[in-house]
This record gives structure tokens, C-alpha cells and sequence, in this order.
């Protein structure tokens, strides 16, 4: 009897299935994408964070519609609004925090998973497109990092934003007129905190999906890189045609992320509920002083993902009357990554073949990043200054001057050390 | 009428192999298309205007007049013209003497940049009246605003003059908005356009040949 019913409910299933597959390739897309996208089966910690950052996205997505339900696009009303969302909204605490943690965890997953990509190589041919896809990925997320920045209006929030539109009026000639346009008035303002939540909400969102989406089809397409930097679709199972190191994605790479997503939500969770602000990291202090356009806080400093950046700028001193080199260092600075493909000269793909002159080039450039990380949270006036010899500067901006000329190093020289590099052979197969 | 069609289609697949072009047809493709740029661009041009600067935030410009009486000497107040802080300071007769004694530490100590001051103010202590400073307080470098830092020596270091100090970038200043060597902000504070009303009373926005 019981038996019978269960045949009833499968066939049901399957012709529903086969209703819609007529109509939709709904079983042709689970199979391309999970059931029979073959992985390569040596993933190792690095590869947790591709779909971590898939699901801060979500996360953001869906607290921040909630937060729009309440928040107020108005220089009057808004920072009235966060405290109003903080305070008498049901839970309206635990949205909020969910969506201000998200965004720093955003970038430190992100920011691993770039990392990932340069340790194995994996923006190397034939997987160009994706790290392009990937870099733009990055560029919309600082932007829309950026654009929710201003919109608590606090203080950090008004002279964060003060000083990023302004960089687009370094720019020779049109400068000025580009950042009046973006502003909509001759200063930050409630013009201003309006289009930026249109930016925040709406325009950049739809470019992110769209983004991660080609990524996806992209990576897809080639397959996935692994540690060893092999290809596994050079050894195909004569039969089958399955590469002989694949494994399907689900179930083993869909059970192995949620191990990964369960102990992502503990660290979530216990930022979100124990730290939220981080000690000034996450929130900073003075963003909870409203926006005053007459007096620039004593110390400002950017949200720690953008201080590598920010130091780069502020250690590029004028040149010829100008700040352009500056910003353009600045913006060099982020845009370099989307060159790794064709700087990458090496032998091998992977950091486990590399020689020892490639690993001392990247550890010069992790530690540089770092310094330069932390230089941007602090005053430049933070370590003194060096005596007559130096010209009286400061300790902290030659430190960041070092620092930034290692990180282009890395980048500029990557040619010369990769081909000169001493690698090892590679094998034929995936290790474990 | 269905077999028609199929003859159409097949006479051009027939032109296709001979691998011969129709000019007129390619010719009139480009017109469409070039014309269909040009549309799409006319549209986008009042998408582009919406997002500059509104009528009412143009009309929001109107100088504004400043009581000058209550600035104690060696202190300073911020008012508000054109949504922008304006410093005036009231320096001691020591801090105006100190200003054309560090001309080695600054990157323009004559105020050569013309845009950054009215023409009258182009003089060894950039204002009308030597002691009270008229200064625009948004760095030249990225707009924040500097902080004050009006003694010198004191938390500054030893060889600070007196002036401001911009905790963005780094930038300094001295007490008349000249900028100093080293500082990322590539020229000197903005002097803008004023004149006294009465001997106490500031008018910012306008001077004497009435230019906003």
C-alpha cells in the first residue's frame, strides 16, 4: 500500500519534472552547474571562501531590503533614521549589524578569495575572464561600500565621501566638473546622499548579480583551478569522459561549503553579537556624530578595507603643484590586480612548484599590503618624525613610501621574477 | 504564400555563397545604426544633466555677513558661506610677525597661485586687515578641514609656525592658509572674495568691484 503511494508521488515528481524541462532546461542546468560539473577533488581551505562570498552577498541583499523599509534618503532624516532603526524597530538592531558586519566580512572573504586565486595561479590561462570578472566584482563591491558608507551620514560617513568625490577632481582638465556632477552640488549634501542610495540600492546591486553571474558561467565553462594548478581535464576517463581527479559538485563540494558556512555564521555571529563595532574597525567612532559640513573630525581614516589604498594615496606626495599622482597611484594600486594574468610569466601555476625568489616576492608584497593596511587606520604623524637628516619627516609616511614602492615591485617585476624563478616539476596528477 | 517565403530565403542564401555584398542593404545597416547611437546618446543627455547641480543648489550661493567684534586675539570662528566652512582668525601681532619669518618651510610663500585669493589679498599676510585672516577652511589637497592648530611649537613639533593641520591626508598650513613643503595639498588655502562693511562687520562672498 505504502509502497504504491510512493510510486504514485514519483511519478508525479517526474513528470512535473519533465513538464517544465520541455519548457525549461532546468535539468540540463542543475546537471551543467552541480550534479555533473566535475571539481577537481584536492580543494583545500582557500576554496571555502568562493561561495562564502556568495553568501554575504544574499546576506547583504536581503538585510539590506529590510533596512530600506526604514532608512531615509534625506540629509535631515537620515542619520535620525539609523539611530531610529537601531533604537525602536523591532530587531531592527540585528538587521542593521547583520548588514554593517557583512559588509567588513565581505571584504575579508573576498579578499581571501583573491588571495587564493594569486597563490594558485588561478587567473592563469585559460581562466583569464574569470579574475577580470572577478576584479570587477571587487571594483562594484568597494563602490558599493563606498555608497553605503555616506548614507547613516555620520561624520566619517560626510568627510569619507567628501574625499573620495573630490580624488575625481585630480583628474586633469574635466576633473572638477566630474566631481560636481557626481556630487550634484558644489558640496557633499542632501543631493548627494540621495543618488547614493539610488547607487547603493538599486544601480550597483543589479551590476554585482550580473557580475558574479558571469564569473560563474566563466568559471564553468574552463573548470576550476586547484592547488596544484594541474589541469584535470587533460586526463579523462576513456569510458565515462569524466576527468580522473574530478569529482562531482554536489554532493561533495555542496556538503563541504556548508561545513565551511557553519563555522563562517560562528565568526558572523559572534562579531555580530559580542563586537559589532569591532573596536572602531567595523563603525568608527565618529559615525555616530551626525554629518557636520563645517568641521572635519580630528582623526579620519577610511573603513579598514580601503586603508591599503588610502595610504598609497597618502604617500605619494604632489607633483608639479598637483595631487593627480597621487590619486592615480591610488587607483593604479587597485586596478593592478586585473594585469596578474599577463604579468604571471612563471613556469608552474601554483605556489607548492614555485621557486623561492617568486615566495620572497610575495611575501614582500602580503607584508607590504598589511603595513600599508594598517598605516591607513592611523595619523601619519603616529611614529614622530625622523631628525635633520631626513628632512624632518614622518616616520609613518616613509614607512607607507616603502611600502608602496614593494607593492608595485611585486606587480612591475612579476615578469622578470616569475620567468626567472627555479619551479619543480609539476605532477600528473592532483596531490591530496 | 509559406513556399514564396522559401524561394525569398533561398535566393538570398544563393547571393550569400557567391559571397557577393549588397551595398545598398550594408549601406543602409550602418545608417540605422549610426542613427540609433545618435539617438541613444541624445536620450542620455538629460540623464547626464539631471545628476548636475540643481536650481535650487545654485541659488544657495548668497554671501553672508559676519560679526568680528567677538574674536578674542590668538582665536578664531568658522562661518558658513556656500555650504563651506570660512575661518577668521584673529592673530596676535606675534603671529602676524612670525608669518614672513618661515618663508624656507613654505611651497608658495608669495601666494603666486592666482586662483587661490582676490588680487587684494595677495600680500605677505593674505587679508585686508593684517591680523584678521578671511580663509575658505577646505584643503586644497581633498577637501576635508583642516584642524587648528594656531600655537606654535606645542603638539605640532618644534618648528611649527602656528596653523592648521589637516588630519586627512596630512596636509599643513600656516596661520595665513599658505601651504607647507611636503604637505599633499598642492597649493594654499583659498582666500575668498570680501570686504568690511563696517570695521567690525564681514561681508563674505562679495568685495569692493562687487564679484561674488
Amino acid at each position: 500500500m505504502s509502497d504504491k503511494k510512493k510510486l504514485v508521488l514519483a511519478d508525479v515528481l517526474n513528470c512535473s519534472v519533465k513538464w517544465v524541462d520541455d519548457r525549461f532546461p532546468l535539468t540540463s542546468n542543475v546537471k551543467a552547474h552541480l550534479t555533473e560539473y566535475y571539481a577537481p577533488k584536492n580543494f583545500n581551505f582557500w576554496y571555502f571562501f568562493g561561495s562564502l562570498a556568495m553568501l554575504v552577498l544574499v546576506l547583504q541583499i536581503v538585510t539590506g531590503i529590510f533596512l530600506t523599509m526604514h532608512y531615509k534618503p534625506d540629509a535631515e532624516l537620515a542619520f535620525g533614521s539609523v539611530e531610529y532603526i537601531m533604537r525602536d524597530v523591532p530587531w531592527g538592531w540585528l538587521i542593521r549589524y547583520m548588514h554593517s558586519t557583512g559588509a567588513s566580512m565581505f571584504f575579508i572573504v573576498v579578499y581571501m578569495h583573491m588571495f587564493r586565486g594569486i597563490i594558485y595561479g588561478s587567473y592563469r590561462n585559460p581562466r583569464e575572464l574569470i579574475w577580470l570578472f572577478g576584479v570587477a566584482i571587487f571594483l562594484a563591491l568597494m563602490g558599493e561600500a563606498f555608497f553605503g558608507y555616506l548614507l547613516p551620514w555620520g561624520q566619517m560617513s560626510y568627510w569619507g565621501a567628501q574625499v573620495i568625490v573630490n580624488l575625481f577632481s585630480a583628474i586633469p582638465f574635466v576633473g572638477p566638473d566630474v566631481s560636481e556632477w557626481l556630487r550634484g552640488d558644489y558640496l557633499v549634501s542632501d543631493a548627494t546622499l540621495n543618488r547614493f542610495f539610488a547607487f547603493h540600492v538599486i544601480a550597483l546591486p543589479f551590476v554585482l548579480v550580473g557580475l558574479v553571474v558571469a564569473h560563474l558561467i566563466a568559471l564553468h565553462e574552463v573548470g576550476s583551478n586547484n592547488p596544484d594548478g594541474i589541469e584535470i581535464k587533460k586526463l579523462k576517463d576513456k569510458v565515462t569522459g569524466i576527468p580522473l581527479d574530478g569529482i562531482p559538485f554536489h554532493p561533495y563540494y555542496t556538503v563541504k561549503d556548508l561545513v565551511g558556512v557553519a563555522v563562517f555564521l560562528i565568526v558572523f555571529s559572534a562579531i555580530l553579537f559580542f563586537a559589532p563595532e569591532m573596536g572602531g574597525y567595523f563603525l568608527e567612532a565618529n559615525n555616530f556624530v551626525p554629518a557636520n559640513p563645517l568641521v572635519t573630525p580630528a582623526h579620519i581614516a577610511p573603513v579598514w578595507y580601503f586603508t591599503p589604498y588610502y595610504s598609497v594615496l597618502r604617500a605619494v606626495p604632489p607633483i608639479l603643484n598637483s595631487q593627480f599622482p597621487g590619486v592615480a597611484a591610488m587607483g593604479l594600486s587597485v586596478m593592478v590586480f586585473a594585469l596578474l594574468p599577463w604579468l604571471d610569466k612563471g613556469a608552474v601555476k601554483s605556489i607548492r612548484y614555485r621557486g623561492a625568489l617568486y615566495k620572497k616576492w610575495l611575501a614582500a608584497f602580503v607584508v607590504s599590503f598589511l603595513v600599508l593596511g594598517y598605516l591607513g587606520t592611523v595619523p601619519s604623524t603616529i611614529w614622530g618624525q625622523f631628525g635633520g637628516w631626513m628632512g624632518g619627516a614622518d616616520r609613518a609616511t616613509v614607512v607607507a613610501r616603502v611600502a608602496t614602492v614593494v607593492y608595485f615591485a611585486f606587480f612591475i617585476l612579476m615578469p622578470w621574477y616569475t620567468k626567472k624563478d627555479k619551479t619543480l616539476p609539476v605532477p600528473e596528477r592532483v596531490t591530496g | 504564400m509559406s513556399d514564396n517565403r522559401n524561394d525569398k530565403h533561398q535566393n538570398v542564401s544563393q547571393v550569400d555563397q557567391g559571397s557577393q555584398v549588397d551595398l545598398e542593404k550594408r549601406n543602409f545597416l550602418i545608417a540605422t545604426s549610426a542613427v540609433g547611437v545618435l539617438g541613444c546618446a541624445a536620450v542620455a543627455v538629460p540623464f547626464v544633466k539631471s545628476m548636475t547641480p540643481s536650481e535650487r543648489a545654485k541659488a544657495a550661493g548668497a554671501p553672508v555677513e559676519v560679526d568680528v567684534s567677538k574674536i578674542a586675539p590668538g582665536t578664531m570662528m568658522i562661518a558658513e558661506w556656500r555650504g563651506k566652512p570660512v575661518w577668521i582668525i584673529n592673530r596676535t601681532s606675534e603671529m602676524v610677525a612670525e608669518l614672513s619669518k618661515h618663508d624656507d618651510l613654505l611651497s608658495d610663500p608669495n601666494s603666486d597661485v592666482v586662483s587661490q585669493q582676490p588680487e587684494y589679498c595677495k600680500n605677505a599676510d593674505r587679508s585686508i586687515k593684517p591680523n584678521l585672516a578671511v580663509i575658505v577652511g577646505i584643503c586644497t589637497h581633498l577637501g576635508c578641514s583642516p584642524s587648528p592648530k594656531l600655537q606654535a611649537h606645542g603638539d605640532m613639533g618644534e618648528g611649527w609656525p602656528g596653523g592648521f593641520f589637516c588630519p586627512c591626508h596630512g596636509s599643513k598650513f600656516d596661520l595665513a592658509g599658505r601651504v607647507l613643503k611636503g604637505s599633499p595639498a598642492p597649493i594654499n588655502l583659498v582666500v575668498p572674495p570680501y570686504k568690511y562693511l563696517t570695521d567690525n562687520t564681514l561681508l563674505i562672498g562679495v568685495d569692493t568691484e562687487g564679484k561674488a
